[in-house]
C-alpha cells in the first residue's frame, strides 16, 4: 500500500488532529479531543491532544468539530483483480474506499482465476502495494477452485499472506467437505468465512419470499434459505472448534442462531451489509436490478432485527459488500440481472441515517466498521489507541448531499442510493499517518 | 497325552492383533526374533521347525513386502508355503469370505495368513478355521507383524523401548500400523507422540494414551524416534489435504522437521515411501534411517511369530 502522499512531508512530521469529537469504537463513546500521529502510528489519542501541548513541528488540522474516527475495515468487498478489471480495478476501488472512509478491504477470493494457490496472493500484494490508495487484504479460497469439494492450500495461502478464507459468494454444500476444510483450517488457526445459503432451497429464487415477490411475479428465496446452512454450520463449528465468521446474515432466524452460538461460546462471528440495515424489499420498486442482491434484501421486519442485533452485538460487522456490476449485466429483466451492489464510498452515510433516524448510537456503528472486523481479522488497526496504525477519518456526520452515480469513484456505477438524499460526508481519510482523500 | 514340559512362550493360538497380547507375550517374541535375525543372516537359513506343515497366505489386498516376508519366514522354517492372491482367487467369482475360509479349512492348512482391507475380517475368518490365523493387516484396525518388526527394530537400535519418545506422523486415520504401533510401544512403557492435520487424525484418538499434535515442530520435540506413514496416494488431492505439495512443507520430514526431535533420533517408515511426500530422499536415505533394516528385521519377526504358534499346532 503506497501512493503519492508517502513523499510528501507529512508522513515524517507530527501530525495532529484537534479540535475534533473523538469516535471511540474500543469503550463504545465519544469525547471532545484530538489525535496525535507520529511515524504513521497514533502516539495519543483523548481529550488531552490540544493545540498547547503538541510539539512544535507538528503539522495541524483543525477539524473544526467534525468527527475523528479510525478508519473503516470492510470485510467483503469484489475489487474486481484478477480477471474482472472492466469492473473495478484495487486503483478504482481504493479510491472509492478512500473517499467513503474505508482505509482497509478485505478483497473477496472468487476472482478468475480465484485466489486458490498462493502466487495469486502474491500478486494480489503486489498489486495493492503499486496501485492501492488504502490497504488491501487478500482473503483466500477454503476450497481448490472455489468447487467445493477439496480442501485449498490454506498452510501455503496464509503464508503467503491471505488473512482470512472464504469461498467468496457460494455456499460449500458438503458437510463432509466443510467439516474436512473446518478440521483443517483449525490447525492453522485460520478464519472460515462462509456464505449461508443454500442454494438447492434458494433455487431460482430472485428476491426475498414473500407477498412482493408474488405480487411482482417473482419467484422467491425463503430465510430458511439462509439459515438451514447457517444452522448446519454452527454444528460444524462445535464439532471442529474453528473460527468461523457468518460473511452476510440477513434474517432474525439467522440472528437467532448466531446468539445461541455465542451464549454457547462458540468461537462465531457474522456480519450483515449495509443494504440490508438500510433497505428493504420495498426498495425493489418498480423493478430496480441495483438493489437485487445476494442475499435478498428483506423485509421491514427483518431490517429492524438486524439493527436491533447491532445494537445489541449479536451482529459484529457491517460490510458494503461492495460489487459493481456493469451496466450491461444490471440493464436486464430483474430475474436474468447479475446480483450486487456498489457500496465503499457510500457506506459510512448510508450508515449515519441509523444513527440520524434514533436507531442506532455512532459510536456502536463505527466499532461495527472499525474494532470489530479488525479484532476478528487480528489487525492492529480499526482503534484510536497508542501504537496503533494511523488509519484515521475525519466526517461532518450532518452535512447532506445527494448521491450522484457519476460522481462516484467505483469503475460501475451500480449503486443502489442513486439519487438518494444522505448526511455525513468524509472531508480526510488517512493511511499510516498520510492523507490519501481529502474532500475538495 | 502329557502336557509339554514348559508352558508356551507365546500363549495365544492366533495373532489377530497387539490388543490383547501382554508385555510379556510382545517381549517372548522380540527374543525369539533376536535368534531368527541370526539365523536369517546364515547361508544355511533353514529350520525344521514347521517341516511338513502347510502355511497359506491369503491376501484379499495386495501386498509385495509383508506377502514376500511372510512367504520367506515360512520357507525357511520348512512349510510348505502357498500364496493365495485376491486377483486369481474365487473371491473375484463372488464366493464369500467365510466360504472362502471353509474351502481353504478344508484343505487342512497349518497356519492362515491374512490380510483384508475390512476391519475386523480376519477375526471373522479366525472363528470360522481350524488352524492357527495371523493378521497381516485388516482395514485400519491392526497389522501386528508390522509393529513388532518396528518394535524389534527399535530394541536392537536404542537397547531399549521403556521410556523411549516415539512419535508417529501423518496419515493415522487410515493406519492400521499406527494403531497396532500405539498399542504396543504403550504396552512396554514408551510415550508415544501422534502428529498430523486433524483431517487425517482419527476422532478420539488422545484416549488412546498417547499426545496428539497438529504441528511437526512440538511434535517431534524429544522423539527418539520418528516414525512416518505412508500417505495414499489417492488421499493426497483434496479431500483429507490440499495437496502433496502443501502436506511435505508441513508434514514432510526433511532435516529442518528432524532437528526438533533428539540429536540421535532414528527415522523408520513402514514403507514402500513416497519421497518428496511424507518424508524426504535425504532423510530416507541418510544415517539416521532405520528403513531398510526393518524390512530385514520383518522377515526375522515373522519366523519368530510362526514358531511360536507352531508351538500350539496340534502335535506340535
Amino acid at each position: 500500500m503506497k501512493h503519492s502522499a508517502t513523499t510528501s512531508s507529512i508522513a515524517h512530521r507530527p501530525l495532529a488532529l484537534i479540535n475534533a469529537r473523538l469516535i471511540d469504537p474500543a469503550a463504545l463513546s465519544e469525547i471532545a479531543g484530538g489525535v496525535l500521529v507520529v511515524d504513521g502510528l497514533i502516539r495519543e489519542a483523548g481529550a488531552a491532544v490540544v493545540l498547547a501541548n503538541l510539539p512544535a513541528h507538528a503539522q495541524i488540522i483543525d477539524c473544526g468539530g467534525d468527527c475523528v474516527a479510525p478508519g473503516l475495515i470492510d470485510m467483503r468487498a469484489f475489487i474486481g483483480e484478477p480477471g474482472a478489471e472492466h469492473r473495478e480495478t484495487i486503483a478504482t476501488a481504493t479510491l472509492a474506499a478512500a473517499a467513503g472512509g474505508v482505509t482497509t478491504i478485505l478483497a473477496r477470493p472468487d476472482t478468475n482465476p480465484p485466489v486458490d494457490e498462493p502466487a495469486v496472493v502474491d500478486f494480489l500484494l503486489r498489486r495493492a502495494r503499486d496501485t492501492g490508495r488504502v490497504r488491501v487484504l487478500p482473503s483466500a479460497a477454503l476450497t481448490a477452485g472455489l468447487k467445493g469439494t477439496e480442501i485449498a492450500e490454506i498452510g501455503l495461502l496464509q503464508q503467503a499472506g491471505a488473512v482470512a478464507f472464504s469461498d467468496g459468494a457460494r455456499s460449500i454444500c458438503s458437510a463432509r467437505v466443510f467439516r474436512r476444510v473446518m478440521q483443517y483450517a483449525r490447525d492453522f488457526d485460520a478464519l472460515v468465512m462462509h456464505y449461508p445459503e443454500d442454494p438447492d432451497l434458494a433455487a431460482e429464487g430472485v428476491m426475498n419470499e414473500g407477498e412482493f415477490a408474488t405480487r411482482l411475479g417473482l419467484a422467491g428465496i425463503p430465510r430458511e434459505a439462509e439459515a438451514i446452512m447457517l444452522d448446519r454450520d454452527i454444528r460444524l463449528v462445535n464439532l471442529t472448534g474453528v473460527r468461523y465468521h457468518a460473511a452476510l446474515v440477513t434474517t432474525a432466524l439467522s440472528l437467532d442462531i448466531v446468539a445461541k452460538a455465542k451464549a454457547d461460546g462458540l468461537p462465531v462471528t457474522c456480519a450483515t451489509s449495509i443494504n440490508h440495515l438500510t433497505l428493504n424489499e420495498n426498495d425493489i420498486g418498480d423493478y430496480r436490478t441495483f438493489l437485487k442482491l445476494a442475499p435478498p434484501l428483506r423485509g421491514e421486519d427483518e431490517r429492524r432485527a438486524l439493527v436491533a442485533g447491532l445494537v445489541s452485538g449479536v451482529i459484529d460487522v457491517i460490510v458494503s459488500d461492495h460489487d459493481p456490476q456493469d451496466v450491461e449485466t444490471k440493464r436486464l429483466p430483474f430475474a436474468e440481472a447479475e446480483v450486487g451492489a456498489i457500496g465503499l464510498e457510500t457506506m459510512l452515510a448510508a450508515g449515519l441515517r441509523l444513527v440520524h433516524q434514533g436507531e442506532i448510537p455512532l459510536p456502536r456503528l463505527i466499532a461495527a466498521m472499525t474494532i470489530r472486523p479488525a479484532d476478528i481479522l487480528r489487525l492492529p488497526q480499526g482503534r484510536l489507541t497508542a501504537g496503533a496504525p494511523a488509519d484515521l477519518i475525519r466526517f461532518d456526520p450532518d452535512e447532506p448531499f445527494v448521491v450522484d452515480p457519476a460522481k462516484l469513484h467505483s469503475r460501475c456505477k451500480n449503486t443502489p442510493f442513486d439519487e438518494a438524499r444522505m448526511e455525513g460526508k468524509v472531508k480526510l481519510t488517512l493511511v499510516a499517518g498520510d492523507v490519501v482523500y481529502e474532500a475538495e | 497325552m502329557s502336557s509339554p514340559p514348559n508352558p508356551p512362550l507365546f500363549p495365544h493360538r492366533h495373532l489377530l492383533g497387539i490388543e490383547g497380547l501382554s508385555a510379556q507375550d510382545i517381549t517372548s517374541l522380540l527374543d525369539l526374533a533376536e535368534a531368527a535375525v541370526e539365523v536369517s543372516r546364515q547361508i544355511e537359513k533353514k529350520r525344521l521347525t514347521l517341516r511338513g506343515r502347510t502355511l497359506i497366505n491369503l491376501f484379499f489386498e495386495t501386498s509385495t513386502r509383508t506377502q514376500s516376508s511372510f512367504e520367506l519366514a515360512g520357507k525357511r522354517l520348512g512349510a510348505d508355503v502357498m500364496n493365495m492372491s485376491v486377483a486369481t482367487s474365487s473371491v473375484k467369482k463372488g464366493e464369500t469370505l467365510l466360504d472362502t475360509a471353509m474351502t481353504l479349512n478344508a484343505m487342512h492348512p497349518d497356519i492362515i495368513v491374512v490380510r483384508h482391507s475390512q476391519a475386523g475380517a480376519v477375526h471373522l475368518l479366525a472363528k470360522k478355521v481350524d488352524c492357527s490365523v495371523v493378521n497381516a493387516g485388516d482395514g485400519a484396525h491392526e497389522h501386528p507383524t508390522q509393529a513388532l518388526l518396528d518394535a524389534l527394530t527399535i530394541r536392537r537400535n536404542k537397547g531399549k523401548i521403556e521410556g523411549l519418545t516415539v512419535a508417529i506422523c501423518g496419515d493415522i486415520l487410515h493406519s492400521r500400523v499406527a494403531r497396532s504401533n500405539i498399542l504396543l510401544l504403550s504396552a512396554l512403557g514408551a510415550r508415544v507422540h501422534i502428529v498430523g492435520p486433524s483431517t487425517l487424525l482419527p476422532p478420539g484418538i488422545e484416549r488412546l494414551g498417547v499426545k496428539v499434535f497438529r504441528d511437526m515442530r512440538p511434535g517431534l520435540e524429544g522423539a527418539d524416534i520418528v516414525m512416518m506413514l505412508r500417505l495414499q496416494r489417492e488421499r493426497m488431492q483434496g479431500g483429507y489435504i490440499p495437496s502433496a505439495k502443501e502436506y511435505f512443507r508441513f508434514f514432510g520430514l526433511d532435516e529442518a522437521k528432524l532437528k526438533h526431535a533428539k540429536p540421535d533420533a532414528l527415522v523408520m517408515h513402514p514403507g514402500p515411501i513416497n519421497r518428496g511426500v511424507e518424508i524426504d530422499s535425504n532423510v530416507a536415505d541418510g544415517s539416521s534411517s532405520l528403513i531398510r533394516e526393518q524390512v530385514e528385521m520383518g522377515v526375522a519377526m515373522r519366523i519368530a511369530v510362526l514358531e511360536a504358534l507352531a508351538q500350539h499346532l496340534p502335535n506340535g
